[in-house]
């Protein structure tokens, strides 16, 4: 199932695993990434806190957590090519993984209908 | 995912356009607000396309949003409006030879920065080009302070195009064959298409290059004409940025304002042996005293570059502390990018002189860690100008 914020994050949820990336809108807008610091395993995060950061040649932009949970996994390839998220923006691209606390959230999620309409 | 600011703040009042606008959004130009202006960004490829396009090839930027004004004396004789404009700036006006321009900074009466500029001898008057956002209150302080002696005229019917990068001579010299022969900080009057146009060569990114000052009815064609060029492309304001901090050079509002003197941003290389102690015209313009006090390495703080050790850029306004675990910090950064033609970060900011010398290793507060940055000499990148050959 994909959900997505109206911060420009997509969310893949299978069982209770959340990957998390940007979308393409979002990338489009950063323009090509150079720097993505990425949260540390075990780190737990409410929903709506910063998790990562990524960074174009002029500036930073925060990455959200769409839903509260711990960090079990980094898209390590990004610290060597951040341009990932560019060229592909949904898959390889992908950002964090973090078990979900708090299943309840994801209702907060939007439709990649409700987020096409609001990125249109 | 939000994004910091990456442009000035936007307002309501109704923002100016450049001659240049129709062909900035024919170019795919992604524009948003500047100095009061709608300036392009960035086009398709991107700063950092654009960035490395620029030290490669050549790149053609629209500065027409800066200011530009001729200077002319009542009395005919240009000395008196190089003497006139001396008691404003720190700088050696009266030396400056025909058909050459200078770095020039405007101080007020505490030795800060009102703007910085350049300065060019024309003969018959001096041109000033300065920048966007402080023109008109630059405009007001001549007016205010030299209208005496000088007439100060707004040059608003003209448009600025920048074409830099080691093939901008071929680029421009095939519609200019003379820009061939000119050295670095040379000023000429030039037939160029359908119009005469005021060159200089110099620019805002550390490459060869040249300043095109063209009337506004002939830029566009101007414009076209050049990025015909095979080696020319179209260059925004997010890649002048990040060129311009490679090269080492300040952002006016940025890396130095009101509040910072010449001393403190590392820019006595501005003020010319005449106008310092003991000089034949020492001191006789805003602030005088406190700048020249400073001279001798007197200043509390002074600008430096910054290159982190790892590849997180540290952006405006990043705490620089003595240690890992120092309570208060010794210095901030002002510019901060990622550097595209080191394949690293870099940044400028002002750290405690005690802190400033090259090779000291500082902490940069980032996302609640401290990141080791060395003081690093600047240029980051090696200028290359075309100087002249030495005498």
């Amino acid at each position: 199932m994909r959900r997505f914020t109206p911060d420009h994050e997509w969310v893949e949820i299978d069982n209770d695993i959340a990957t998390v990336g940007i979308t393409p809108f979002a990338q489009d807008q950063l323009g090509e990434l150079v720097f993505v610091a990425l949260p540390e395993i075990g780190h737990k995060f409410a929903r709506g806190e910063a998790a990562a950061t990524v960074e174009s040649v002029k500036a930073a932009s925060e990455i959200y957590a769409p839903l509260s949970g711990e960090i079990v996994e980094a898209n390590t390839a990004l610290t060597d090519q951040p341009g990932l998220i560019n060229s592909s923006p949904t898959d390889a691209g992908w950002i964090f993984k973090m078990k979900i606390t708090d299943p309840g959230e994801t209702e907060k999620l939007l439709t990649e209908d409700a987020y096409q309409k609001l990125t249109a | 995912m939000t994004t910091a600011a990456q442009t000035h703040p936007t307002t309501d009042a109704v923002l100016q356009r450049t001659p240049l606008y129709d062909l900035h959004v024919a170019q795919g130009a992604r524009m948003v607000p500047f100095a009061g202006f709608e300036m392009p960004l960035h086009y398709k490829p991107g700063i950092l396309k654009e960035h490395l396009h620029t030290r490669a090839a050549a790149g053609l930027f629209d500065v027409s949003h800066m200011g530009q004004a001729l200077l002319r004396p009542k009395s005919g004789n240009l000395a008196d409006a190089k003497a006139a404009l001396e008691t404003l700036v720190p700088v050696d006006v009266l030396g400056l030879a025909p058909w050459r321009q200078r770095y020039a900074l405007f101080t007020n009466d505490h030795g800060g920065i009102i703007d910085d500029l350049m300065v060019a001898n024309l003969e018959d008057a001096l041109l000033l080009i300065v920048n966007a956002a402080t023109k008109d209150g630059d405009i007001a302080h001549l007016r205010a302070h030299l209208a005496d002696t000088c007439v100060i005229e707004p040059l608003s019917d003209r448009a600025l195009l920048a074409i830099q990068g080691p093939r901008a001579e071929e680029a421009f010299a095939a519609l200019a064959p003379q820009a061939r022969d000119m050295r670095f900080m040379e000023v000429r009057r030039l037939p160029v298409l359908q119009s005469e146009c005021l060159v200089s060569r110099s620019g805002y990114t550390g490459e060869d290059g040249f300043e095109i000052s063209v009337p506004a009815s002939e830029a566009r064609a101007l414009a076209e004409a050049l990025l015909r060029h095979e080696a020319v492309e179209p260059i925004g304001l997010g890649a002048r940025d990040s060129l311009r901090l490679e090269a080492g050079l300040c952002l006016y509002g940025t890396d130095i304002d009101t509040d910072t003197t010449p001393v403190e941003a590392a820019l006595e290389w501005a003020i010319q042996k005449v106008r310092r102690a003991g000089g034949a015209r020492a001191g006789g313009f805003p602030g005088a005293d406190t700048v020249l006090r400073q001279m001798p390495d007197q200043a509390r703080r002074r600008r430096v570059g910054l290159r982190p050790k790892g590849r997180a850029p540290i952006r405006k306004g990043t705490a620089l502390f003595e240690s890992p675990d120092a309570a208060a910090p010794v210095g901030t950064v002002t510019s901060g990018v990622f550097a595209p033609s080191l394949n690293a970060p870099a940044a400028m900011g002002y750290v405690e002189t005690a802190f400033a010398a090259v090779g000291t290793e500082l902490y940069a507060e980032v996302r609640n860690s401290r990141e080791p940055v060395t003081i690093s000499p600047m240029p980051f990148v090696a200028h290359r100008y075309k100087r002249n050959p030495p005498q």
